[in-house]
């Protein structure tokens, strides 16, 4: 299977199981879950299945293209099942079987992971899936968002497509990966591993970069008090990127960096209030179940 | 008639740390709850699995035990009216205790006369109990994280998906939330398929082990263990002993396959720990050493299932780790491309404590308080104490410490051998630490002593300053070990320090912080924290706690002399002179303990008895002392003892508390002074013969 075949394969699959397939979200971030499709969807009473893939930067990871197992740039595949159904460890495992991992021919283990994310306010359960000793998947049941302790709970299931793929086609390096017929994902992204980690660790203007984080910051403000939700969240991702930078840039003490993602966490959280207000005004529309909705409705204010 | 219970709660896959305290916990909340509803049973067994917490109670009776049960009524006056005719209250208790008025019974209690029923509670059968015991044990489980799964309210430590439970052959019926009790259960998750009804009790056990699950964990734990070895004696070596490892790999498999990997010898080149640290925080695997102990470019892992395809699932592995490894190797290589010292700078960025400064103050401190106990002790150099404290933070922010923060000390000490740095200095960086836990070996430098020495002071001194101190089961910045970890560093090099000085000492290097507490306050604290500890310490050294509280009555500022004294004491409690010594002591501070003077007039001494036993107190008095004072305890103490005669003369003869004052005065204070002499060494009065 080439890369774009497990992607193909994953899509169809959870197409399958009654998911929305999503798209990736259009600012920079480190993670899927920072997809508003996740972040904020988890939150409220309404349920919500959803499938995307998730370009994801990790400034701090570049390697200059020269480590076979670490890139700056990387692909995540997202799965939201919100609630999490009773027999998701056997979906997610026939989505194993349907990319050609028969779990009887491997090691596959569930070792435990507790997720935590400081600058969403966020936190889960779960596991690290270990397909013959390497990790491929991280799987969490969202706990809190934002700050909100999430009911009904989501089910996040993260592939790590690069790791997987690399498994499949027994490749000992990420770059050797088969995109598709004679493009490998060096032609894709080599280039582009080597000139991020430059400007990441070296040219990135610091001070440019502290001042866009301020400015970010106080648009996200702003645009919250005018409960504008998704447009205040775009802000509060661009003020996480910008502290990745500044971070990979060697720009934040150990002592400041607490501070940053207080104060992110407090964007993200603000934010999360915000949503979890205006899906209520809306009545909860995914909500399917009429007498749930209208208890929910007539229950007192969103704290 | 008795019948065997069998409960398994079926989950996702626990977290392997939790499993210990949840077996232990389920075991002593099932024996409470069978013991609070009267129920008798033989035996109780609880296993667990990454996928199953499985209890198994053998001979549970069917009946609960009956039962008397004894309440009071209302006093009998109240019970009673004029004319001696049960009243509305005395009738009233009757019917609500369900028994005639006649069979009451009228009891005394502290003073009053009550009503009192006692009637026979019939033994419930207990299939009619268990459902509410099974449920309530498994709502009850706590665990240190729990969580919430899809719609439902139920905490759990991840997700139940079955549960199982019979009485006998009968399954027992109850519900929690979405889970229905059933007679199916589930066998391994990829070795087995669909679930499988189980029978009876017995056939449980079998048809578990017929589906790829070795459910009793001391078994599957001694297999592992079995097959590991198996698998080193192969390659002619032996597996790394870590019971933390072996037990965590115990509960992340259900039908365990050990198999040897190896990687490239090229990775040897990276420091043992490193290698090691990786292999088994990352992965799990077992570290394999030559016969002569040095580690072999291999390991050994355990696969969760049969030796089918083994050798995919050791390309796999093998891979895995040497990703690992050579990001290990990137990191040695990055962190000893300059010298360590380079990375001092940098700590001005690190926080030890937001209010106690970043960890280049720390530095500085430990190097104040080094020397100092360095010059006190004539221990190492103020060179070698300054480069080893200046250099014993820097490997934290190193990479290879920022991924694996257990090798603090073990990467510095390498790092500062790259950098050309003393040896004693290299070593030092290492056993600044040292010991980490009871039992852990002590710095063996006298560079490392000395830092260790200051690391422990600075660490207690500064949380003090600022409030922090243990309380209860509260001491997140484990003060208790650091303190234990001083007291035993100091008893086991014999080290003479003043404490209290060196602690004022550590305080007013915090010149530049703002601290809450003053100088005195916590020099005095700290110093009776550490004997606190320094307590618990003699007492495991079999020092008996009559002795170690008569020594520690009569301060010392240098604990080596109140081991010192505490060994003397425990043999002179022993020796033959003991008795007449405490007879001394007893007869003397007994009537004078509220006596508070001590001069008088020899003159107004009368009584022959008296005078020669002032005689003998005042001729020995200098020489006691002067003995004490040089450290000879046992000679001052025998020469105290040669008082016998002359007390017990002077009781023979005289009464203390005579009407004539001046008299009475002089002969109290003669006694206080000898039982003062006595309490120069220790407070014989908390001695138990």
């Amino acid at each position: 299977m080439n890369f774009q075949e497990i992607i193909l394969a994953l899509q169809n699959y959870w197409a399958k199981q009654g998911c929305i397939i999503g798209q990736p979200y259009d600012v920079e971030k480190g993670a899927g879950t920072m997809n508003p499709a996740t972040f904020l969807r988890a939150l409220g009473p309404e349920p919500w299945k959803t499938a995307y893939v998730e370009p994801s930067r990790r400034p701090t990871d570049g390697r200059y293209g020269d480590n076979p197992n670490r890139l700056q740039h990387y692909y995540q595949y997202q799965v939201i099942l919100k609630p999490s159904p009773d027999n998701v460890i056997d979906l997610y495992l026939d989505s194993l079987k349907n990319l050609g991992i028969d779990p009887q021919k491997h090691d596959i283990r569930f070792v435990e992971d507790n997720w935590e994310s400081p600058t969403l306010g966020a936190w889960g359960l779960g596991w690290e899936v270990w397909l013959d000793g390497m990790e491929i998947t991280q799987f969490t049941y969202f706990q809190q968002c934002g700050g909100f302790d999430c009911h009904p709970v989501s089910a996040e299931i993260t592939y790590g497509l690069e790791r997987i793929a690399m498994y499949i086609q027994n490749q000992e390096s990420v770059y050797d990966i088969e995109w598709v017929d004679n493009i490998s994902y060096a032609d894709i992204h080599h280039q582009g591993e080597v000139d991020y980690s430059h400007y990441n660790f070296e040219i990135a203007d610091i001070k440019t970069l502290t001042t866009m984080f301020n400015l970010c910051e106080e648009e996200a403000k702003l645009v919250i008090s005018k409960h504008l939700v998704l447009p205040a969240y775009d802000y509060v991702l661009k003020c996480s990127h910008l502290f990745n930078l500044l971070d990979a840039r060697g720009a934040i003490s150990v002592t400041e960096r607490t501070g940053y993602i207080g104060r992110v966490r407090n964007l993200a959280r603000m934010v999360a209030h915000e949503y979890v207000k205006q899906r209520k005004s809306l009545g909860y529309p995914l909500l399917k179940d009429e007498k749930l909705r209208k208890y929910l409705l007539a229950d007192g204010e969103v704290s | 008639m008795v019948k065997d219970l069998l409960l398994e709660i079926g989950v996702e896959e626990l977290p392997s740390g939790y499993m210990a305290g949840a077996i232990k916990d389920l075991k002593k909340n099932l024996v409470a709850k069978f013991e609070d509803k009267r129920l008798v049973y033989g035996k109780i067994d609880v296993y667990g699995t990454p996928r199953r917490l499985v209890i198994h109670v053998e001979n549970l009776s069917e009946t609960q035990t009956d039962a008397v049960i004894e309440n009071r009524g209302p006093k009998k006056e109240i019970a009673y009216d004029a004319q001696g005719q049960p009243s509305k209250a005395g009738l009233g208790f009757a019917r609500g205790q369900g028994v005639a008025f006649e069979d009451l019974e009228i009891r005394e209690l502290a003073g009053a006369q009550y009503l009192f029923v006692s009637k026979t509670e019939k033994g419930e059968k207990t299939i009619n109990l268990l459902p509410n015991i099974m449920t309530d044990l498994i709502t009850e489980l706590s665990f240190p994280k729990s969580m919430r799964w899809g719609n439902y309210t139920l905490r759990f430590a991840r997700p139940i998906r079955w549960i199982l439970a019979l009485y006998g052959n009968e399954l027992l019926n109850f519900t929690i939330e979405n889970l229905n009790s059933s007679n199916y259960t589930y066998g391994h998750r990829f070795l087995s398929s669909g679930s499988l009804k189980v029978q009876d009790i017995n056939s449980y056990f079998q048809l578990l082990n017929d589906n790829y699950v070795i459910l009793d964990q001391n078994k599957r734990k001694e297999l592992i263990w079995q097959q590991i070895k198996e698998v080193a004696d192969k390659v002619d070596g032996s597996p790394m002993e870590n019971e933390s490892l072996l037990e965590e790999v115990t509960y992340l498999v259900e039908y365990p396959t050990a198999f040897y990997g190896s990687f490239s010898t090229s990775y040897l080149d990276v420091p043992v720990e490193v290698l090691t640290t990786s292999m088994i925080e990352h992965q799990r695997y077992f570290p394999v050493f030559n016969q002569k102990g040095e580690l072999l470019n291999g390991f050994i892992g355990v696969r969760n299932g049969t030796d089918y395809n083994l050798d995919v699932v050791k390309a796999g592995n093998e891979r895995v780790l040497k990703a690992r490894l050579e990001d290990a190797l990137f990191f040695w290589n990055e962190d000893t491309k300059l010298p360590l010292n380079n990375l001092t700078e940098k700590l001005d960025d690190v926080l030890f404590h937001e209010k106690l400064g970043s960890l280049l103050e720390k530095v500085k401190r430990l190097e104040k308080i080094a020397l100092y106990i360095g010059e006190q002790n004539q221990l190492s150099t103020p060179s070698k104490i300054t480069q080893a404290a200046l250099l014993c933070k820097a490997d934290l922010v190193s990479n290879m410490v920022n991924e694996f923060p257990e090798l603090q000390g073990v990467m510095g000490r390498y790092y500062a051998i790259k950098s050309g740095e003393d040896e004693e200095v290299a070593e030092a960086i290492l056993e600044h630490y040292l010991p980490r836990f009871a039992g852990d070996v002590m710095p063996q430098t006298d560079t490392g002593k000395v830092l260790s020495l200051a690391e422990k002071i600075d660490n207690m001194v500064g949380s003090f300053a600022i409030g922090i101190k243990p309380t209860g089961s509260q001491d997140p910045y484990a003060l208790r070990r650091q303190a234990m970890g001083l007291v035993n560093l100091i008893l086991e090099t014999e080290i003479q320090l003043d404490i209290p000085a060196i602690l004022g000492k550590a305080y007013q290097t915090f010149d530049n912080i703002t601290l809450i507490n003053n100088q005195e306050k916590t020099v005095d604290e700290v110093y009776d924290f550490i004997l606190q500890r320094f307590r618990g310490v003699m007492l495991e050294r079999n020092i008996s706690y009559d002795v170690i509280d008569a020594v520690l009555a009569v301060p010392s500022n240098n604990i080596n002399i109140l081991v010192e004294k505490s060994k003397i004491l425990t043999e002179f409690k022993n020796s033959a002179g003991f008795e007449d010594f405490m007879v001394v002591f007893n007869r003397s501070y007994n009537l004078s303990k509220k006596w508070n003077q001590t001069d008088f007039d020899e003159n107004l001494l009368v009584d022959p008895s008296e005078i020669s036993l002032h005689k003998a107190f005042a001729e020995r008095k200098d020489r006691v002392i002067g003995l004490f004072d040089s450290g000879d305890y046992l000679a001052a103490l025998n020469i105290i003892i040669q008082l016998r005669p002359y007390i017990d003369e002077f009781f023979d003869a005289v009464m203390v508390m005579v009407d004539d004052e001046n008299l009475k005065s002089a002969r109290l204070s003669l006694l206080k002074c000898i039982a003062d002499l006595c309490m120069n060494f220790a407070d014989f009065n908390k001695i138990v013969s």
